[in-house]
């Protein structure tokens, strides 16, 4: 096949699989956040950070793989 | 990138100006040599190139747009400060140096004070000059007009180099070399697993500061990116533009506001993780 065709695949294909990966993770992430603050409302706030923070650092992972998807897209 | 439009004969017509929706983002998204003014389109400001000779190492240190939106950041930062610190006499903070100092206090207690259980405040100036450096520098790039410094790589990777050198200076100076090394392997462990502890904690070095730069620099760019594919929709579905404009304006405004949130939680998480491996090189777990 067509070098670039190629690229273009392997980019659509990683970037619904690194999308797969993150969106599990973080959904994941979320029910716990959920449950947790179900369970407790007083610790609503506490809970709350530490999922934004979780959430931000999974997602860093998540947007470098779509970063070589882009660029890799662009070849 | 697309070469495909709605109708062919637009295509045959229009072959020249074909738009490349990946050439504009990316014109967009990297540094170049020269400033273009907002509102006057194909007025370029040229910056100085500034090229080592070669005993120099022949290095490129030209003043590109990026290295402008730094120093703006800069000059941004000393003005605030300087003008919240103007009073600074007073016991009651108000205004600017009240904002500040919230920010401020909560960096000192609650990210840095946790993190370096001891001896903490001499590390504050250079976490607090991280945080709102990288803070300014990602709210500039949402400015429309400007660029995020942070969303170049290198920038990403002169911080993280700079954390790097932190961490580890502030374990040497604590230890010395020698148990500064020693203490990435905890103790009690037997003696067939220390090499590999030792292996994947000397690795684990140097990919901690790496997952910073490229966290910041991923976050930065992809953000970006986003919003300009948005914008890009409606130039590749011209035919049908007065469909495509509200909905891609309205999502490209969400993952506006959305971009906000990220440009202050990834200021954030950036300090709090060099904070965190601080405290782990200057007090070791075990």
């Amino acid at each position: 096949m067509d070098p670039s065709a190629l690229a273009f695949l392997g980019a659509g294909l990683g970037a619904g699989l690194a999308i797969i990966g993150g969106g599990a993770g973080i959904g994941r992430l979320a029910a716990s956040a959920m449950e947790g603050i179900a369970r407790q409302p007083q610790s609503a706030a506490t809970i709350q950070t530490a999922m934004l923070i979780a959430a931000a650092l999974i997602e860093g992972v998540t947007f470098l793989a779509l970063v070589i998807c882009f660029l890799l897209s662009l070849k | 990138m697309l070469t495909e439009t709605e109708s062919g004969q637009q295509a045959a017509e229009h072959a020249a100006e074909q738009y490349d929706p990946g050439v504009s983002i990316l014109h967009h998204v990297l540094d170049a040599n020269e400033i273009e003014v907002p509102f006057f389109p194909h007025v370029k400001i040229p910056l100085p190139q500034i090229h080592l000779p070669d005993w120099l190492g022949g290095y490129d240190i030209s003043i590109t747009k990026h290295v402008v939106m730094m120093w703006l950041a800069c000059a941004i930062l000393l003005l605030a400060f300087g003008a919240a610190s103007r009073r600074r006499s007073q016991p009651v903070p108000t205004g600017l140096r009240n904002l500040l100092e919230v920010i401020m206090v909560y960096l000192r207690d609650e990210v840095a004070r946790k993190a370096i259980p001891e001896g903490a405040d001499r590390f504050v100036g250079y976490l607090m000059t991280t945080f709102f450096f990288i803070l300014t520098c990602n709210l500039l790039g949402l400015v429309p007009g400007a660029a995020t410094a942070t969303g170049n790589i290198s920038v990403t990777a002169g911080l993280a180099l700079i954390a790097f050198i932190v961490i580890q200076f502030s374990g040497i100076r604590e230890y010395g070399v020698i148990q500064h090394f020693k203490n990435l392997v905890p103790h009690g462990l037997p003696l067939w697993l220390v090499p590999i502890m030792f292996a994947l904690e000397l690795l684990s070095t140097f990919i901690k500061p790496f997952a910073l730069c490229i966290r910041l620099f991923a976050n930065m760019m992809a953000g970006h990116v986003v919003i300009l594919a948005f914008i890009s929709l409606i130039f590749i579905l011209n035919q049908v533009w007065y469909a495509v404009a509200p909905l891609s304006v309205a999502f490209a405004l969400f993952v506006y506001v959305l971009e906000i949130l990220v440009s202050f939680l990834q200021a954030y998480i950036f300090t709090m993780l060099t904070a965190q491996f601080i405290g782990m090189s200057v007090h070791p777990a075990h």
